[in-house]
């Protein structure tokens, strides 16, 4: 396995929940970025990042233009605007039009993410109530990356695990409680 | 073939692309951002059935037409009436004080698209007064989107959006006094348009438009790479009157920008610049 340089997660309804019980636990030397696209009201304040830094001891906060992500950060997308990964790992934004009515979108994050990390991203779908992610989560695969799925009885929506799984075999599907643990374990690990 | 030496090669064929388009047509994309870019250049992959960007070269240099419907994937038209209602707040707290002060005021909107920001803007100068005193001018580099602009007809079912953000946007009258509805489209009033002037204008190889008081350049240069933001933040310094006003879309910034310290901030969080004097 290679080492997982960077961390994109997607998710919708019940996502802060879920979040609240996986970045939080998240060690203090934790040794990748991560990039989290939430979906949300258009014209909402980012109240995900506001909470999720308050409850951390990581970094969280909203995603700047042409950012270079930093280990142990967590990038949360403005709402509104898409957040893509140039293929050097710099942050992008734009207002590229709705996809599949969401802006963000999982899936452009995801795809994007894919081509800049390649064998080295993980991608991590969590619950939600639509299908976005599964098309990225897929293209991660394709690039030789890694998957992890929430899995959906243990998620407050279940389509959008349900989606992801549906469409990617080779993902690796586990429960709420064990992600945080999974991720503290598997980012630590060098190049095998 | 790895991966990494595919995407290699994809990124080879799109720079040759851009190339192809600026050598025979004048657009520069070069600098934009290449992962926006990609994204846009493969929708047009996947509906023309073509197989590559050395293929779309091929038909962007012998099919003008083709050509027009690869810059409309460029340019994104994406817009709205009071986009982040707060700013245009912020602007009538904060910027008009200044403005009224002015016997003549001279606006420019930079990539005005169909030009739903620029009568946002009109309508507010008119509820403070100034419209009739203010020349604005309306740029694009996309002639189909600067058409549609002047002609200043949206579809009814958009009303709704664009009244709620209005009214958000501390709009003094009723929405519905600035367009007649006519079937299933809104034309805006035409005593707003008097005070336009939409015309073709292209940030990366056209040069200053001077003098002016303000200058609005909202989401647009969120496409561009760094150098490229750079040269046209200068572009608009150099179009500013001493104390004019720039503003920026909401995540967009100065910082780290060559021009930040020639600019006071008005407002941080809505992005509304100073030029200092
Ligand atoms: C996303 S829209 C933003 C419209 C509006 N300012 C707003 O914020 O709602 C971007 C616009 O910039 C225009 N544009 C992009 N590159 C340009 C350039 N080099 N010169 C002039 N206009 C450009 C596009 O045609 C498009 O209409």
């Amino acid at each position: 396995m290679k080492k997982i340089r960077a961390v994109v997660i997607g998710t919708s309804a019940g996502g802060l929940n879920a979040l609240s019980r996986i970045i939080p636990e998240l060690d203090k030397d934790f040794p990748a970025p991560l990039i989290l696209v939430q979906h949300m009201s258009p014209d909402g304040s980012n109240y995900t990042v506001s909470l999720l830094d308050r409850q951390s001891e990581l970094t969280v906060k909203e995603a700047d233009e042409k950012e270079i992500p930093k280990a142990g950060t967590i990038y949360v997308a403005p709402p509104n605007y898409h957040l893509l990964v140039e293929r050097d790992g710099t942050l992008e934004l734009s207002v590229d039009p709705r996809i599949n009515y969401s802006r963000p979108s999982i899936d452009v994050l995801f795809e994007t993410a894919a081509e800049a990390w390649g064998e080295e991203l993980l991608g991590i779908v969590l619950t939600g109530a639509n299908s976005d992610g599964s098309k990225g989560a897929e293209k991660i695969l394709a690039m030789g990356g890694r998957v992890l799925v929430q899995a959906p009885e243990t998620a407050d929506a279940a389509a959008m695990p349900e989606a992801a799984i549906k469409r990617c075999k080779k993902a690796e599907v586990i429960p709420l409680e064990e992600i945080a643990l999974w991720l503290n374990i598997n980012c630590k690990k060098r190049n095998i | 073939m790895k991966k990494e030496k595919i995407l290699d090669n994809e990124y080879l064929e799109m720079d040759l692309l851009l190339e192809g388009i600026y050598r025979k047509y004048g657009f520069d994309f070069r600098e934009y951002s290449g992962v926006h870019l990609k994204r846009r250049l493969s929708h047009r992959l996947s509906v023309s059935g073509l197989k590559s960007f050395t293929q779309i070269l091929h038909r962007v240099i012998y099919d003008e037409e083709f050509f027009k419907l690869v810059l409309l994937d460029l340019s994104i038209n994406v817009t709205e009436m009071y986009r982040d209602p707060a700013f245009y707040l912020t602007l009538r707290e904060k910027v008009v004080p200044y403005l009224s002060t002015y016997p003549f005021i001279k606006v420019w909107h930079a990539g005005c698209s169909a030009g739903q920001e620029v009568y946002s803007d009109a309508i507010l100068l008119e509820e403070e007064g100034l419209l009739g005193r203010t020349q604005i001018y309306a740029t694009d580099f996309n002639e189909r989107i600067l058409k549609e602009a002047g002609e200043g007809i949206y579809p009814i079912e958009n009303i709704k959006a664009y009244t709620e953000n209005y009214q958000k946007a501390g709009g003094k009258a009723s929405f519905a006094d600035y367009y007649s509805a006519n079937y299933d489209s809104a034309i805006i009033k035409p005593a707003l348009r008097e005070h336009i002037l939409f015309s073709f204008h292209n940030l990366v190889t056209d040069g200053v438009f001077g003098e002016m008081n303000m200058i609005f350049c909202r989401n647009v240069m969120i496409y561009f790479n760094k150098e490229l933001q750079n040269r046209v933040l200068k572009l608009f310094h150099e179009s500013l009157v001493p104390g004019g006003f720039l503003c920026l879309g909401s995540k967009e910034s100065l910082k780290f920008s060559e021009v930040e310290d020639r600019f006071e901030i008005v407002s941080a969080a809505q992005k509304i610049y100073r030029k200092k004097r």
